[in-house]
């Protein structure tokens, strides 16, 4: 039992927490670009943390249901409708045989996940299912294909349904400005005044932001040490190129890099960056990794209470 | 009194909630590689290790952050690393792989600009290229794409002030003191003078990448006919 895809979209991946363990070899993890949203999505459903589900970026999309099931809605509103009905984003809905479940474009965020009662049902590859386009890996056919017309998205046929929602304090704000950053990775290379640019000054998201890096334009930071020897690239690691354009590095990541960087955004921060689109304004805000441990802890014991 | 000689710890700067780098060295040698390899191996059964990433004078350790608060990672790297490095594991471990390279401008189009630039004829960049022994520093950038180092000083060209936006696959290219093979077509930067016809990475293999850090990596030209014959392709420009 499956979706059929009727529609594929602008750009709609199969994901899962991504794929671990392999960045000594230089592969990426890919993964959900908003975490958050995505954990959210199986706890709705009662899935494990890592169930696979579908990362839907700008919308587009259309699927017909071939057998009843549950799914649950998260991540950005992108004008979903289920037989032209509206929904609303982060709860559940109950899904009959032949419904067609649509996206359009995006009235809030950017990136909306779709899970599924009991998880789509494609091999994995290398441990995961995350698709990774530019390393041709994951997905439904495990090349790293976005979903394309005609496909197929299996998952198990299920006639429970459980209406249930997020509560409203635990929903991300996509609309703040405001993008946290942690202190401490090599932010010493740089001078009072450029960490003084740095925070103080709006940075527009480019029209080349991906999955694998969201490149900001604004004020250029000058470093004092313009390259380093070349070394691991953490998740939300903000490099500075010698163009002085802040570049965050996301879930499809090279791992090894040589630019200087002026700190790190967590993953619920690049949740919230990745719900950016190109042309809008961010502001980065520094915290310290104690800081970023507590809000972690947060959002992890909400998800776990509220399981 | 004797005192035995243990190799330095590294600093351990915290990067975010779940990763830290651990610094060896400022510079790079064989000796600072020995220990990054020899480290990460050592972490490789650490409860609560997600991912390692060795490269030249760093490991990058992302960890699971349920497990390990920032200080405990701290605490936890430090005992296991403790102990000095086996002065007998090195020698063993290292494996020589060599990598058959069709050395020439159809397939190595700026072979002519790095003998001109090093005052050589192609014939001798390929005799230097071919001759030395290169170790892996570090694999990344792309899947099983190796650094290796290092050049024969004589070869050592900038990269191309314009990087080519598609490289071929099985590209040999060399730049400052590094040297590495393209294993996917990708954007590169460096300056390309042959190519193989074997595989550097391989999905369907236990160790997915053929060159693995610590390694040591000889080119060996072979004849268009043989890298033909062993499946090579003209083709990608």
């Amino acid at each position: 039992m499956a979706f059929k895809v009727i529609k594929p979209g602008m750009l709609a991946l199969l994901q899962d927490l991504g794929r671990h363990g392999h960045q000594a070899i230089g592969l990426t993890t890919g993964g959900p670009m908003d975490e958050l949203a995505f954990r959210w999505g199986n706890a709705l459903l009662d899935n494990d943390d890592n169930t696979q589900q579908l990362e839907i970026t700008f919308g587009m999309l259309s699927l017909e249901a071939q057998a009843d099931t549950s799914i649950a809605l998260t991540g950005a509103d992108l004008a979903a409708t289920l037989n032209d009905k509206s929904l609303t984003p982060w709860q559940t809905y109950a899904v009959k045989q032949g419904d067609i479940l649509s996206f359009q474009q995006p009235v809030w965020g950017l990136r909306a996940y779709l899970s599924v009662k009991g998880g789509f049902q494609a091999d994995t590859t290398l441990g995961s299912v995350a698709t990774v386009m530019r390393e041709k890996i994951g997905g439904l056919t495990g090349t790293g294909e976005k979903l394309q017309k005609g496909d197929v998205l299996p998952y198990l046929a299920n006639q429970t349904h459980q209406p249930r929602s997020v509560p409203r304090a635990a929903i991300p704000n996509y609309s703040l400005r405001e993008i946290p950053l942690i202190l401490g990775y090599q932010y010493q290379s740089f001078s009072d005044l450029e960490r003084a640019h740095f925070f103080s000054n709006d940075y527009t998201i480019s029209q080349n932001s991906d999955r694998m890096g969201y490149r900001l334009e604004g004020h250029a930071i000058i470093s004092e040490t313009p390259g380093i020897i070349s070394e691991g690239i953490a998740y939300g690691a903000v490099q500075i190129p010698k163009d002085g354009q802040p570049i965050v590095l996301l879930r499809d990541r090279q791992t090894i890099g040589g630019y200087p960087k002026m700190g790190c955004v967590t993953r619920f921060g690049g949740g919230l960056l990745a719900q950016k689109k190109p042309g809008e304004h961010i502001q980065f805000t520094p915290i310290t990794v104690d800081q970023a441990e507590h809000e972690r802890h947060l959002q992890m014991a909400r998800l776990q209470q509220w399981r | 009194m004797i005192q035995a000689v243990l190799p330095p710890l590294p600093d351990i700067d915290m990067v975010s909630d779940n990763a830290c780098l651990l610094t060896f060295s400022q510079t790079i040698s064989e000796a600072v590689s020995d220990r990054i390899a020899h480290v990460s191996h050592q972490l490789t059964s650490l409860s609560g290790i997600i991912d390692l990433v060795p490269s030249y004078t760093t490991l990058l350790v992302i960890f699971d952050g349920d497990h390990y608060d920032r200080f405990a990672i701290c605490k936890a790297i430090r005992d296991r690393i403790a102990d000095p490095v086996p002065n007998t594991s090195q020698q063993t471990d290292v494996r020589e792989i060599v990598i058959p390279v069709y050395y020439g401008t159809e397939v190595g189009p700026d072979l002519d600009d790095v003998a001109a630039h090093c005052g050589m004829s192609s014939n001798e960049v390929i005799k230097q290229h071919s001759s030395n022994l290169y170790r892996a520093y570090a694999i990344g950038f792309t899947p099983g794409f190796a650094f290796l180092g290092n050049t024969p000083a004589a070869l050592h060209i900038g990269r191309k002030t314009t990087p080519r936006l598609k490289v071929p696959i099985g590209s040999v290219a060399i730049a400052e003191n590094q040297t590495a093979v393209y294993p996917s077509v990708t954007p590169g930067g460096w300056q390309i003078i042959g190519r193989t016809p074997i595989q550097l990475i391989d999905w369907g293999s236990d160790n997915l990448a053929l060159i693995a850090m610590g390694d040591k990596v000889r080119f060996e030209p072979i004849s268009r006919q043989d890298f033909l014959a062993q499946g090579g392709k003209l083709d990608g420009f």
